[in-house]
């Protein structure tokens, strides 16, 4: 592939033409990777971890070396997200860098390279499309249209105006084999068609927890079209054996 | 990630404020020694070589002889091993290797000149170029730039991108007045992230995002508050950090290069002076393992412009209450008249030596205040007019014993009265890469600093130190105890302070009792830090003066680029002369003045604070009038009727070889013998026998790091930094909300 570079003329070698150009808009990500003051993100506004989570803070922090307190950084920042309201201020950033000495720095870094550390406030509920390949082979478009439309037409990346959902595409979410599907708040609902999406918003919108999981009738990720192999009776004890043993 | 250097893992020192740790918190447990490492032997290009075990293949490779191209590499910086430049093909091997992150094996054979090599860069060229502005017509950098000459030579001769959605846009970063960032231009290198966290000791500085969205910055706006961002414009090996006040002055090719001395510090940091004209464009380490390993602080760094500004450039004469500019001929009768009225005689002749006074000046003016009959040779600085406590008899009992590379040997420090970060900021890192590397144990007696690296504190003064002598109250002094090699590092600002005899009393008799393992012929662990680049070559050359001297009222004052004077201490109807190149304190004092050559405008010897003796070189010639300091002394010595005998600057060194042989050996550092030390601090115990310990607190001997001497305070970056960083307010146009983000976009 390297020879396509060289120019035509070189004598020595016969090359092709230069490979037509191929322009893909290089996707960037929606979240700025710096941290400005606002008024509802500033160091100023205090956080801690209330009784309980400190408790269980410390229980993380207890699983690592005491010289590699600074591992538990992960958790310690879920647990924060959790307690925030389901994002990451620069407030619980500072606390626990402070919780577990190391630099801020160090904890920033941490938290904007993982996605799932929301660094701007989202709403109630966190609705996360996945559109990765399989997902998107099997119709993931239609679903985030559909997310999309039933909350009043928002973008990827928007939160409704009563503050109640907030809509992001994510990657694979390791559920293919219930492709398409969405995860809303800790949950995951799979197999989705635009109708039933709608259908588990709606019962979001009033305030219900709709069932999660597959939402087409499967128990799990079994053929949908009923069982296509193993379906006669499976051999048991003491059959097809020689007399003897029968 | 890998490592070469056997590390223990410390904990972060954290914000730079809070350094002590507390006892809780968790200091490393473990200690390690380096393993002895065998030799191993390897094949490069079918040449064999041997390294140490662990070297990196980039190493072996350079040891063959064959040059690796790299960006994210350096030697003095840990491995990232993320630029994949250093490609390299390795037998049996299925996919080039990056050789800086592969540790040399034995026995590999390695190709770096293969067409697969070849086309590996080319490729990761394009791919470095894809997200690259090439804006070199309008990038600092143009001309050194590792990014234009690498693809010049190993990158393609033409573009495959034609991306019509753009390039990646990177905002670019406000880390204060010293370093521009251009953040397009980034390659994600790190090596400016890992100076700061394992160099600088600034552990804000890192990289958010990820992939296409990483960057470097420090998340929160904040600027890099560290006396050695500067050095992070020489380690980028793109433009994406450059020099804000060099911006857009000069090019590479334009600068006569001089290779120099620095005297910001009494580091004697070996430095690069690069000029166009008869101006100093900017200033450069020069590497030098012995001294500052390829870094400088930003004070020697970037205070150049300081030369160009408030600028002697003629000899000036008072005439009632004004300077009138005269001719040398007038100036320098001027000044033999204005002896010959004061009436001085003896020892009321008086010569008072600043902090950027060249050694052979002071040898000079040495000689000259001898022949008109006078001892009263001082120092600029408190208690300048008598004797130094140490005394100056012995070398070792003024000098940094340990020397610069001996520091990281060290595994107790214990520091009194000094900041090291202000007084000797390339030493500090020194300190700070044992502190991180091994297990390294430091105390501080006197003011609380924000030192690079935690230590514990023990007092703020020399009750604290005669605690610690007496092994009680700290821990540290158990550690210190039963460290291998203690050293204590005494900072300059002791001599000064009432309580210094006490002091140097109570650490020469503790070196005596503890001579076992502070005093061996292979270490000596009583190290004075001094921060005055001319004070160590006053020491050598006897430029204190005698009890009798001290004592009288001076006529006639010869202030030899002294500004640190207390003009209190001038009398009233004394003559005085200011001989220097900048118009401060001192000149403002003085009844005439004569002007000198700046230390870029000289080739003079100045002595660092281990005695080695360095010479600087002049890169641009003296301003106007303005003459080389040691000639104006000569010339004086005519007019006053005492002639110098030498005519020429060899003449006058081998006048110094006279005074003090190491003055002229070069670049080494003479150790002193352990008996002469031995019998030094005898004297020096002898001598401060009975000074009584006080209560009065170590003060910090340099309130304000960027502004310590005539050129600093001259200097407008040097004023910005202060502003910016010890003030705490903002500079130029930070700060001043949306309007001032409007002017900067403008002005960018
Ligand atoms: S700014 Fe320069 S030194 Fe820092 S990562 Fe980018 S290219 Fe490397
Ligand atoms: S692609 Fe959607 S879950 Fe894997
Ligand atoms: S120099 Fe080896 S990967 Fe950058």
């Amino acid at each position: 592939m390297f020879a396509a570079r060289l120019p035509k003329r070189l004598p020595l070698r016969v090359l092709p033409r230069a490979r037509p150009i191929t322009t893909t808009c290089s996707r960037r990500s929606d979240a700025l990777f710096v941290h400005r003051d606002t008024p509802y993100n500033n160091p100023k506004i205090p956080f801690e971890f209330d009784a309980e989570n400190l408790t269980r803070a410390k229980e993380i922090i207890s699983r690592y070396p005491p010289q590699y307190k600074k591992a538990a950084v992960i958790p310690l920042l879920d647990l924060g997200q959790r307690q925030n309201k389901g994002w990451t201020s620069i407030s619980v950033m500072n606390y626990v860098a402070n919780l577990l000495e190391m630099p801020p720095m160090r904890v920033y870094e941490v938290a904007t390279f993982y996605t799932m550390f929301n660094r701007e406030p989202i709403g109630d509920n966190f609705v996360q499309v996945c559109t990765t390949t399989p997902c998107m082979l099997q119709g993931s478009t239609d679903i985030l249209n559909a997310v999309c439309e039933q909350l009043g037409g928002i973008k990827p990346g928007q939160t409704t105006k009563d503050g109640k959902f907030t809509v992001v595409e994510v990657e694979c979410q390791g559920a293919c084999s219930n492709a398409p599907m969405m995860v809303v708040n800790d949950d995951f609902y799979e197999d989705l068609t635009p109708e039933s999406t709608k259908k588990i918003l709606n019962a979001f919108t009033k305030g219900e927890k709709p069932k999660p999981g597959p939402q087409s009738g499967r128990q799990t990720s079994e053929n949908s079209a009923g069982l296509t192999s193993l379906t006669t009776k499976p051999y048991g004890p003491g059959e097809f054996c020689s007399p003897e043993f029968s | 990630m890998l490592r070469i250097l056997p590390t223990v893992t410390r904990p972060s020192s954290g914000l730079l404020g809070k350094v002590v740790a507390s006892p809780s918190s968790s200091r490393r447990t473990i200690s390690s020694t380096p393993a002895r490492q065998a030799d191993i032997t390897l094949t490069v290009d079918g040449k064999e070589v041997t390294v140490p075990q662990g070297s990196a293949l980039i190493q072996a490779c350079e040891a063959a002889g064959a040059v690796i191209p790299r960006f994210c590499y350096h030697d003095r910086l840990a491995i990232a091993g993320n630029c994949r430049m250093c490609l390299v093909e390795v037998e049996r091997s299925p996919k080039p290797v990056a050789s800086c992150a592969m540790p040399a094996m034995p026995g590999s054979k390695v190709f770096t000149n293969t067409p697969l090599v070849h086309e590996a860069r080319e490729g990761v060229m394009e791919f470095l170029l894809a997200n690259h502005p090439l804006d070199c017509p309008i990038c600092d950098q143009g001309g050194e730039c590792d990014l234009q000459d690498q693809s010049m030579r190993y990158g393609a001769d033409r573009t495959r991108f034609h991306e019509i959605t753009g390039k990646r846009a990177v905002e670019n970063k406000d880390l204060g007045p010293l370093v521009k960032t251009s953040m397009n231009r980034c390659i994600q290198c790190t090596r400016c992230v890992r100076f700061a966290n394992e160099v600088a000791g600034v552990e804000e500085l890192g990289t958010t995002g990820r992939g296409n969205d990483l960057q470097i910055g420090m998340y929160v706006a904040k600027t890099m508050d560290s006396e050695l961002s500067g050095n992070v414009v020489d380690l980028c090996p793109v433009g994406a950090l450059t020099s804000k006040p060099y911006a857009f002055h000069a090019r590479p090719w334009e600068l006569k290069n001089t290779e120099s001395v620095d005297v910001h510090d009494a580091l004697g940091s070996n430095i690069r002076v690069d000029s166009r004209g008869v101006q100093v464009m900017r200033v450069q380490p020069r590497t030098n393992d012995d001294v500052n390993e390829e870094w400088i602080s930003d004070k020697t760094r970037y205070s150049y412009d300081g030369l160009r500004f408030q600028r002697l450039t003629t000899p000036l004469v008072k005439r009632g209450d004004r300077f009138v500019p005269a001719s040398w001929e007038d100036a320098l009768s001027a000044v033999a008249t204005g002896l010959a009225a004061s009436g001085a005689t003896g020892d009321e002749i008086q010569a008072v030596a600043g902090h950027l006074a060249d050694t052979e000046s002071l040898v000079a003016l040495r000689d000259l205040v001898h022949r008109l009959g006078s001892d009263n040779l001082t120092l600029d600085q408190n208690a300048g007019t008598s004797s130094p406590v140490h005394g100056i008899d012995v070398r070792s009992n003024y000098l940094f014993n340990s020397t610069i590379p001996g520091v990281e040997r060290a595994d107790a420090i214990l520091l009194i009265g000094t900041n090291p970060r202000h007084e000797a900021a390339v030493l500090n890192s020194r300190i700070r890469k044992s502190w991180l590397h091994t297990g390294l144990e430091v105390g501080l007696i006197g003011a609380r600093a924000d030192t690079t690296y935690g230590y514990e504190y023990l007092g703020a003064s020399a009750r604290a130190l005669s605690d610690f002598v007496q092994g009680k109250g700290s821990k540290f002094a158990e550690k210190f105890a039963a460290a291998e090699r203690p050293l204590i590092i005494v900072g300059s600002a002791l001599t000064e302070h009432q309580d210094g005899a006490a002091v140097y009393n109570m650490l020469a008799k503790y070196v005596l009792a503890n001579k076992a393992k502070l005093l061996t012929p292979d270490w000596t662990g009583l190290s004075i830090l001094q921060r005055i680049a001319s004070r160590p070559a006053a020491y050598d050359v006897g430029f204190v003066p005698s009890k009798k001297a001290a004592s009288a009222k001076p006529k006639f004052v010869y202030l030899l680029n002294a500004d640190e004077v207390d003009p209190k201490s001038i009398p009233q109807d004394a003559f005085v002369v200011y001989q220097g190149h900048h118009g401060d304190l001192g000149a403002q004092l003085a009844d005439v003045c004569l002007p000198g050559a700046a230390y870029t405008e000289k080739s003079t010897t100045w002595v660092n604070t281990e005695g080695r003796s360095q010479l600087g070189r002049a890169a641009v010639p003296p301003p106007g009038a303005s003459r080389e300091d040691w000639k104006i002394i000569r010339a004086l010595s005519e007019y006053v009727g005492v002639p110098l005998p030498y005519d020429n600057v060899l003449a006058l060194r081998d006048r110094m070889w006279e005074v003090s042989p190491t003055l002229v050996r070069y670049d080494i550092t003479e150790p002193t013998s352990t008996d002469i030390v031995l019998a030094g601090l005898a004297q020096l115990a002898e001598k401060t026998n009975g000074a009584k310990v006080g209560d009065q607190p170590l003060k910090r001997a340099v309130e304000n790091f960027y502004q310590t001497d005539v050129i600093s305070r001259a200097s407008v970056t040097m004023a910005q930094c202060t502003r910016a960083f010890v003030k705490g307010e903002g500079y130029g146009f930070a700060g001043l909300g949306k309007q001032g983000d409007k002017a900067e976009a403008a002005f960018a």
